[in-house]
């Protein structure tokens, strides 16, 4: 069973929508007995850094031993930031530390071109390395709502970016981790195909 | 960068079992035009990049059948869906996103409460939190007698900009850049802007609010009210610096269905979606 990770976050209906969609049933649950002999993880998120973690706290460890186990995980905008070292939106605080690296605000250089944040919106996805969780998907348009992007420290995790005055990585992945900054339940059938690849890794 | 959306708005009457989708011209008179979630389905299905849920009934009883439009829609729609009218508390928005909308915009309760916009935006992210403005142009001989609006100089003369309230059925003389530029600081993510004195006539968006609106905010702002052909949206993006544009009735009576609309912008080099 996929187990969405229900951690008081706001929209969660759509996500497993997407998965019914797909002909995919899914469980949304707070419960960690449930999240422990889940077979795939799915972390959504919506909201601010510090919030999502303090939150988070009772379930970092069954995410850590379940994405240790080699079982697959999909982070979702702020569940793909929550998987870094550290953010600017929340200083002082940790975050998940599944991949090294930092979460920086949208530079004043993009607001100077005249661009606005959030970055809210479709932007056109730059593939730069093969990755499961986007075999098949080519430079298509993504919906994108955040005000924060990641930094990983190790480049070769990024597998796709758009360009928003920096380049942003919008899908990273390693072994059976992977994440959006995008919400695959909201772009389109494109999205949805995007969650088809990721339960196609759940045994 | 980011490509420019195309947004249909379905004004929805909720008095009837699932709701019916009405058009006004002006704020009045009614035409009907289907049921909310087939004709959110069909958007969908032609490209929309959004949708907008009006409530123009907005009253209490009404929440809960805006509530099952939404789970129904989004069970089939797989883009962003924004709910509009009767959204009065945090606790609203809250229900509205579990419903499985992703942003709510409100306009008379933000207008009477401001604070409501501090709070939502707390709770839920600014992005989830719209405000619309339905502003009327109002002209004045002398721009240098009315210093505590924002006046702008337009060929037919100067003015400035009033935001009604109650579905443009009162007005409250509060000036609609001003008030739109302290929505953002208190935390609105984006702006729904509406031309009273162009919606309904198919004569085009207002550019000169639009333009103005945009170049005060660091936050996007959807064109609303008066589209009557594709140039007109093309228009509102390159003349009126939108983000976004909404239209109802051209994409309702098919007279330009959605997919329509983009080639039309793609071929005049607008990056869209297709």
């Amino acid at each position: 069973m996929i187990t969405i990770i229900d951690y008081g976050s706001g929209n969660l209906k759509s996500i497993k929508n997407g998965f019914s969609k797909i002909g995919v049933e899914t469980v949304v649950s707070h419960d960690l007995y449930e999240m422990k002999n889940a077979d795939a993880l799915v972390l959504p998120g919506v909201g601010a850094f510090g919030n999502a973690m303090e939150k988070l706290k009772d379930y970092e460890e069954v995410i850590k031993t379940h994405i240790n186990c080699g079982k697959p995980f999909l982070g979702v905008c702020l569940g793909l930031q929550v998987l870094f070292t550290e953010s600017e939106e929340s200083p002082g605080l940790k975050g998940l530390e599944i991949f090294e690296g930092e979460v920086l605000h949208f530079p004043e250089s993009v607001t100077a071109q005249g661009m606005k944040i959030p970055h809210m919106g479709w932007n056109k996805l730059k593939i730069q390395n093969e990755c499961p969780i986007i075999e098949g998907v080519g430079p298509e348009y993504m919906y994108f709502v955040h005000s924060y992007y990641v930094k990983p420290t190790d480049e070769s995790i990024i597998a796709a970016t758009v360009d928003y005055g920096v380049d942003v990585p919008a899908v990273v992945c390693r072994e059976n981790v992977f994440a959006t900054q995008f919400h695959p339940e909201k772009s389109g059938e494109i999205g949805l195909k995007i969650l088809k690849n990721f339960v196609d890794m759940v045994p | 960068m980011l490509a420019k959306r195309i947004i249909p708005c379905l004004d929805c009457d909720l008095q009837v079992p699932h709701g019916r989708v009405v058009k006004g011209v002006e704020f009045k008179q009614i035409r009907y035009a289907g049921e909310p979630v087939e004709l959110a389905t069909r958007y969908y299905e032609d490209g929309a990049d959004e949708i907008v849920f009006l409530d123009i009934t907005a009253s209490h009883e009404r929440r809960e059948t805006m509530a099952d439009v939404i789970k129904a829609t989004t069970e089939n729609v797989f883009v962003p869906i924004c709910v509009g009218g009767g959204i009065r508390k945090p606790e609203d928005y809250v229900n509205m996103l579990r419903a499985g909308a992703d942003k709510c915009s409100t306009n008379t309760a933000a207008i009477h409460n401001p604070d409501l916009i501090n709070q939502a935006s707390k709770v839920v992210g600014s992005q989830a939190c719209v405000i619309g403005i339905d502003a009327k142009r109002r002209y004045v001989e002398d721009p240098k007698e009315n210093e505590d609006k924002i006046i702008i100089e337009t060929k037919e003369g100067y003015c400035w900009f009033d935001c009604s309230i109650y579905g443009g059925r009162e007005f409250t003389g509060i000036d609609a850049i001003a008030w739109a530029m302290e929505c953002q600081e208190r935390g609105a993510g984006e702006i729904l802007l509406t031309s009273m004195d162009r919606d309904g006539t198919k004569d085009g968006y207002d550019l000169d609010l639009t333009r103005t609106m945009s170049e005060n905010l660091d936050i996007p702002v959807i064109a609303s009210g008066g589209v009557g052909n594709p140039e007109h949206i093309y228009e509102a993006f390159i003349k009126g610096k939108a983000d976004a544009a909404l239209a109802a009735s051209i994409f309702h009576f098919n007279e330009y269905p959605v997919y329509v609309v983009k080639e039309y912008l793609k071929e005049k080099g607008v990056e869209v979606r297709l």
